[in-house]
């Protein structure tokens, strides 16, 4: 059986399962609950200065997007960093990190742009025994209104100063969570890394607004009558997590930049996917909110028996093999020549292959043939798009094969074994090299 | 099984404790949820040219109003639906819809669970007879006048299709209440809640629509007054007579011809007092012999045994009504033909005697075997038989008894169209009458406003709608005055 233990910046957890800071990990009674489910690690929910803690609001605090079956598929909430007073967390922090010496326990952390103040908070947190700190840089809601959370992770030079102070203030480990909500990512994981953060961990929450609630006009959730954006997770986050992780993995500032991945992941195989690229463990939240703490049962399973089946004996022997794999698009090889194949035992004769066709790409399905109702590809019309095997609603019907010999029948030009890409292309007029 | 010499016939009311009654004959299939209907929406494809579709003899765009409940729209999914089949509330109920449209759908092929879509095309019309007004206006009248012979499913589809297009039209129905074959005819748990009534109900707050009750043709109004009293006529009259076994003593008490039978049950306000024997012999191979079967066997009879003369493929009745039958406690016993009815000496049936049948050299043929069964009742349903002798009188051309007709529903007399069971080549299904008398409402329409005018679907009556608000926001707010 395979071996998940994870060894990050030093931090020692059983599984890369981690839940992230949020509500689940708000109070003792929830993280030994969650640490006697069998998760690896918690990030403890964000705590702020000492003094009167943030009020939330008293209404809804959740928004959601469902699916037919009421399966959640987006997640949002205005949910503040803890309203529990500071000592409270820090005792209960202290007891349960004494109670669970082999699990992870890092504490998230909030407090205003200044030195005095992360100064000041640090030896508290050390003081607990946790394991290390995360940056909360990311909350798009609220907090960031006070100048912190995301007003901090949008502002590259502020990250790095920050980071500069906890390295200094602190001998924890320093993990900065970033914001999706910037343009280019690698911004603020290069600040900090330049302020010499121990790690990155993304994404935190997408500005959202979930849906509009058209009998009053108003944003949902809904607090008496008025909506305010707030963060978005849960399934349908992940791929916009993948590539910020990637992008930040592949970079040339912070290749090796140790990365905690977080982004509606839900099972075993979202985990893989983002320790493929390069993740050292994963970060949790929506999938428990929505079925509790049990699942990671399945994640580890899961985890364990592809690994088993791949060979893979430890977390590190897959991690970050899907890093060389992902480049920039003119870098693709423009030679590889792919047409789709629908397999006629497998298709139910739904159409629906064809109308994507015909209506919205390249007329490259047949929907008769010989009177007959009958799809079929037509070789010489199609670009090989994709867009059949994404519609089709039967697993393998369609498939795109590639093409290594003969002539493309749709531009009648010879199928050439070699890779070239647009950096050599003929068409392309900042071509390196002149085409013959 | 009782004696055969009994001559006490075991024929009662009453078998069931009274407060059984009206949990064995609820609602065959519950509607589904709200979100039921969500989850089965989603599983439909939104097909291609979609099979469904195609199987629909009323053509009802099948994806577009399932895509209308997926997105929580059941009034736009009703209207869909109607603008179709304005029964199309009783075709979601008594629709053979796994021989139909389920049969079709690319689900049954792929895992054998179709989508389904009977009870979502249900969710969507129960919704909206519930909440909403009724979905289509009348033109402006045309000042012509339609004369509509029977109220059954082709002669109200006709009659409302005509209504919407401007006409007036009067219905001439022989039965007391309108409805035909939804109201008389169709097993009781298919369509509990008056459904039928409140359907008629639905269909005439079109406007424009006058029913007379107790009117038949040939006894109180005659085919040539109407000919000549109205300028157009539709024949929607069923088919009112029922097969004979062609045995001695079929007439006498407890052979039963089941479409009475079963008509006499859905008037009942007390189903404990519809008399039911004991042991109970069904004859025929139809959803008339399934129904009548599988409600003798709801009101407490003992045995109830269908004898067909052929074998379970050949049967008229859908693999499904089959299995209902079977699930209800019914015995089907294929391959045997009645030779005999057993009669005791007060001249009741008490029994009846059956030769077993094969097909040899590919003709049916008995094989000199058989079986007596006892039986309290003999329920006669094989198939039902056109009013041959008033259509041959009206000189009206026909095809092996039943009406002939074109593909506009036109008769062989210019100014009468005929539609439903009573035209040749029939399906014997309400859906097929319904489309029947939408067909010759429209062909009628035409020839009486002299001009050719395509069926309207869904996006050209979306389209008409949108000119016409387009139209009247151009126009000024006070009138026109216009010389003259």
């Amino acid at each position: 059986m395979a071996d998940l233990s994870t060894n990050f910046l030093g931090i020692k957890s059983p599984n890369p399962f981690w839940l992230a800071s949020a509500p689940p990990t708000d109070k003792a009674y929830n993280v030994e609950r969650a640490f006697k489910a069998g998760w690896g690690g918690v990030v403890w929910k964000t705590l702020g200065e000492e003094g009167p803690p943030v009020v939330n609001v008293n209404g809804p605090r959740y928004g959601a997007i469902h699916g037919p079956d009421r399966r959640l598929l987006g997640f949002n909430n205005i949910e503040l960093i803890t309203d529990r007073p500071l000592e409270v967390n820090l005792r209960e922090m202290t007891e349960v990190k004494k109670t669970w010496p082999d699990r992870a326990l890092i504490a998230s952390i909030m407090v205003p742009c200044e030195e005095q103040a992360w100064k000041a908070i640090l030896p508290l947190v050390e003081a607990t025994g946790a394991d290390g700190i995360e940056l909360n840089f990311g909350c798009p809601h609220g907090m960031s209104e006070r100048g912190m959370g995301s007003a901090v992770g949008q502002v590259p030079e502020y990250i790095e100063m920050v980071v500069r102070w906890c390295k200094q203030y602190t001998r924890m480990p320093v993990i900065t969570k970033l914001t999706p909500n910037i343009a280019d990512i690698r911004k603020p994981a290069r600040a900090a890394n330049a302020g010499g953060t121990d790690a990155v961990s993304l994404i935190n929450t997408i500005n959202s607004i979930v849906s509009v609630d058209l009998d009053n006009f108003a944003p949902v959730p809904s607090i008496d009558g008025r909506g305010s954006h707030g963060g978005y997770c849960g399934p349908a986050v992940k791929p916009i997590a993948l590539n910020m992780v990637a992008e930040i993995a592949r970079d040339g500032e912070t290749r090796g930049l140790p990365i905690s991945g977080i982004g509606g992941i839900t099972t075993w195989r979202d985990a893989a996917e983002y320790i493929a690229l390069g993740c050292g463990n994963v970060q949790v939240c929506t999938a428990a909110m929505t079925y509790g703490f049990k699942i990671v049962q399945e994640m580890i399973s899961g985890l364990s028996d592809w690994m088993d089946s791949r060979g893979f004996k430890t977390i590190e022997d897959f991690r970050g093999l899907a890093v060389p794999n992902v480049s920039d698009w003119q870098y693709l090889n423009l030679n590889y020549i792919t047409k789709a194949r629908i397999d006629q035992d497998l298709c139910i004769k739904c159409g629906r292959c064809y109308i994507a066709c015909e209506d919205t790409s390249h007329q490259a399905i047949t929907s008769m043939v010989d009177g007959a109702r009958h799809f079929e590809v037509i070789d010489e019309e199609c670009v090989g798009c994709n867009l059949c095997v994404n519609v089709c609603p039967v697993d393998n019907c369609i498939s795109m094969v590639p093409m290594t010999a003969g002539v493309d029948p749709r531009t009648k030009q010879p199928i050439k074994p070699d890779y070239a890409n647009w950096t050599t292309h003929p068409n392309n007029p900042m071509a390196k090299v002149a085409a013959e | 099984m009782g004696s055969i010499d009994s001559a006490i016939r075991d024929v009662r009311t009453g078998r069931l404790p009274a407060e059984d009654y009206a949990d064995v004959f609820s609602d065959l299939h519950p509607p589904l949820t709200r979100h039921e209907a969500f989850v089965e929406s989603d599983r439909c494809y939104f097909c291609y040219d979609a099979p469904c579709m195609n199987a629909c003899p009323t053509g009802i765009d099948i994806p577009l109003f399932i895509r209308e409940i997926n997105a929580d729209n059941p009034t736009g999914s009703a209207k869909t639906i109607l603008s179709e089949n304005i029964l199309g509330g009783m075709c979601a109920r008594v629709c053979p819809t796994e021989t139909l449209c389920e049969q079709a759908c690319v689900r049954e092929i792929a895992e054998g669970k179709p989508v389904k879509i009977g009870l979502l095309q249900r969710y969507a019309t129960d919704h909206l007879m519930a909440n909403g007004k009724h979905p289509f206006q009348r033109a402006e009248p045309s000042g012509k006048s339609v004369a509509v012979v029977g109220a059954g499913p082709a002669g109200l589809s006709a009659a409302h299709r005509l209504a919407m297009r401007g006409h007036d039209v009067t219905i001439f129905e022989a039965r007391p209440k309108a409805g035909g074959l939804n109201e008389y005819g169709i097993a009781a748990y298919k369509t509990p809640d008056d459904f039928a009534q409140k359907e008629l109900d639905f269909i005439l707050e079109i406007g424009g629509i006058t029913i007379q009750n107790d009117k038949a043709l040939g006894r109180d109004v005659s085919l040539d007054a109407l000919h000549a009293g109205f300028d157009a006529v539709f024949l929607g009259i069923g088919l009112p007579s029922v097969n004979e076994l062609g045995l001695e003593g079929e007439d006498a008490a407890g052979c039963i011809d089941a479409v009475d039978y079963i008509s006499v049950l859905r008037q009942s306000d007390d189903l404990s007092e519809i008399a039911v024997g004991r042991d109970v012999v069904v004859i025929g191979g139809g959803m008339t012999a399934i129904d009548v079967a599988v409600q003798t066997k709801l009101l407490g009879a003992e045995n109830v045994i269908i004898a067909y003369r052929r074998g379970p493929e050949h049967m008229n009745a859908s693999a499904f009504e089959q299995e209902l039958a079977l699930k209800n406690g019914v015995i089907i016993r294929h391959w045997l033909q009645p030779r005999e009815l057993t009669r005791n000496e007060h001249g009741e049936v008490c029994g009846i005697t059956l030769d077993y049948t094969a097909i040899t050299d590919g003709r049916l043929s008995v094989t000199g075997e058989s079986i007596t069964l006892a039986s309290d009742q003999i329920f006669k349903a094989i198939g039902q038989a056109p009013a041959a002798t008033l259509l041959a009188e009206a000189g009206i051309a026909l095809s092996r008894g039943r009406i002939s007709v074109d593909e506009e529903g036109r008769t062989s007399i210019p100014g009468i169209w005929a539609g439903g069971d009573c035209v040749a080549d029939g399906e014997d299904l309400t859906v097929a009458a319904v489309q029947d008398g939408k067909i010759a409402a429209e062909s009628i329409h035409r020839a009486l406003m002299q001009k050719p005018e395509k069926v309207a679907g869904f996006v050209e009556a979306v389209m008409a709608d949108n000119a016409r608000a387009t139209d009247s926001a151009h126009k000024p707010s006070h009138p026109r005055h216009v010389a003259g």
